[in-house]
């Protein structure tokens, strides 16, 4: 009985959490009611693998139903803050907001400086023989949909650890509940993650990085495959700064042992003048090999889910709505399997970028031997 | 008949072929590691997975590189 009610739950809480692939489909399927040539499912990816100023439910241009957010950004002037609903849903440099003296406009998702003047096709934006911009942005510090969704992680990881925490001083440290579902997570990276690879003498103090590493993109991965649409480790930015936290942490601990691994490679003589740039380039790329992957693994889950949900309105937009209809369970049936991989890429990801992670730290702090 | 799509996609599909070579390597390997020792199959499946994730990892700066040509 009990086995039942968690097995239904789990298959209940998966197709809810599916949901997500639905929902960005609907609203691109409004403005085609009518066979067009060939459905281009490339912009609506890119829509919902991009950051945003809003947060955008469903409907186009002037019909959206979005959460306007906060647009801050850092100019000549000084600080400037207003929400993004002033924008008016405008993303082609149409619209112009005035504030402090200065104009902006937004188009592509970028805020810049808006021009005096509309050119003939009503943007105040001047582009360059290339369609590329030419204005000049300011700094923008806005509140986005990533920054949101790295606050909604942040609370979720507050209130499940202190009450976890908590838990161990109430119940006389045996484990129930939440508790029971954290503590072998913990374990595991303080134990096989940690402990294996900085070793007995020196991992503790780097266990509640490597904890706090480990749960912030696990619950950030699993946070980009529910409806929210959020795609924070998808994007560039966040796994950079991760990235660059742990060049940090792996040089600010680094020992005279590693320093002289690198700089004094124990190797002979006649290759050391190849082997120093190599470990000092070696420095840089595993961080940037660390960003890279998290990124591209999760970007392309994305964009594979999106993909083929998209199937169903290439077949209706070539060959209508009743092929729609019929590939539609094939269609839903492969986005389930990719989804359900994704959910172990999600776990996976949050596991290799902690344990290299402990790897280079454990390189760092080696003693000789 | 006109060329549909980007070279783009032909280096993804390539990067693809590199990744799948490896890590099937890996899991063959794994395999037969398993079929010896049975007792170690733990350990066996632990490193599989680490040096799948790095080989993915390796494959996955193609699949980047593709992306920015799209």
């Amino acid at each position: 009985m009990f086995k039942k009610t968690s097995l239904l739950t789990i298959v209940f809480a998966l197709s809810i959490l599916f949901a997500k692939s639905s929902a960005p489909a609907v609203s691109e399927n409004h403005s085609e009611t009518e066979k067009s040539e060939s459905y281009n499912p490339v912009p609506m990816i890119m829509h919902h693998i991009a950051d945003a100023h809003e947060i955008h439910f469903w409907g186009e241009g002037e019909n959206s139903v979005s959460v306007p957010l906060p647009v801050i950004l850092w100019t000549n002037n000084g600080l400037v803050s207003f929400m993004n609903s002033e924008f008016h849903h405008d993303d082609a440099g149409h619209h112009v907001v005035e504030k402090k003296g200065m104009k902006f406009t937004k188009a592509h998702g970028k805020i810049y400086y808006a021009n005096e003047n509309a050119d003939s096709h009503g943007s105040y934006i001047s582009h360059d023989e290339d369609g590329h911009s030419e204005n000049s942005k300011p700094l923008d510090f806005s509140i986005t949909k990533s920054v949101v969704g790295i606050f909604v992680t942040m609370i979720i990881l507050l209130l499940v650890f202190t009450s976890v925490a908590r838990s161990y001083k109430t119940n006389g440290g045996i484990p129930k509940k939440l508790t029971g579902w954290m503590e072998p997570l913990v374990v595991f990276v303080r134990d096989d993650i940690a402990k294996e690879n900085i070793g007995e003498a020196k991992y503790k103090k780097f266990v509640p990085f490597l904890l706090s590493i480990f749960f912030f993109i696990l619950v950030l991965n699993i946070l980009g495959l529910t409806p929210l649409g959020f795609n924070v480790t998808g994007n560039i930015a966040v796994t950079l700064v991760l990235a660059l936290v742990t060049l940090f942490v792996t040089l600010k601990s680094a020992n005279k042992n590693y320093w002289g691994h690198i700089f004094n490679p124990p190797v002979p003589g006649a290759l050391k003048p190849l082997m120093i740039p190599i470990e000092i380039v070696g420095i840089f790329t595993k961080p940037f090999a660390l960003m890279i992957r998290l990124f591209a693994n999760i970007t392309a889950g994305h964009i594979v889910i999106l993909s083929l949900i998209s199937l169903i309105f290439v077949a209706q937009a070539g060959s209508g709505t009743g092929m729609a209809w019929a590939v539609s369970p094939a269609a839903f049936a492969l986005t389930l399997f990719i989804f359900v991989l994704e959910v172990l890429v999600a776990f996976l990801q949050a596991y290799i970028f902690t344990l290299l992670t402990a790897l280079f730290v454990g390189m760092s702090v080696e003693e000789h031997h | 008949m006109a060329v549909v799509g980007s070279v783009a996609a032909i280096g993804a599909g390539l990067a693809v072929i590199g990744v799948g070579l490896g890590i099937g390597k890996i899991g063959g390997s794994a395999m037969e590691g398993i079929a010896r020792q049975p007792e170690a199959a733990g350990k066996i499946q632990t490193a599989m997975i680490i040096a799948a994730a790095l080989i993915e990892g390796a494959g996955l700066f193609g699949i980047v590189v593709a992306l920015l040509g799209l």
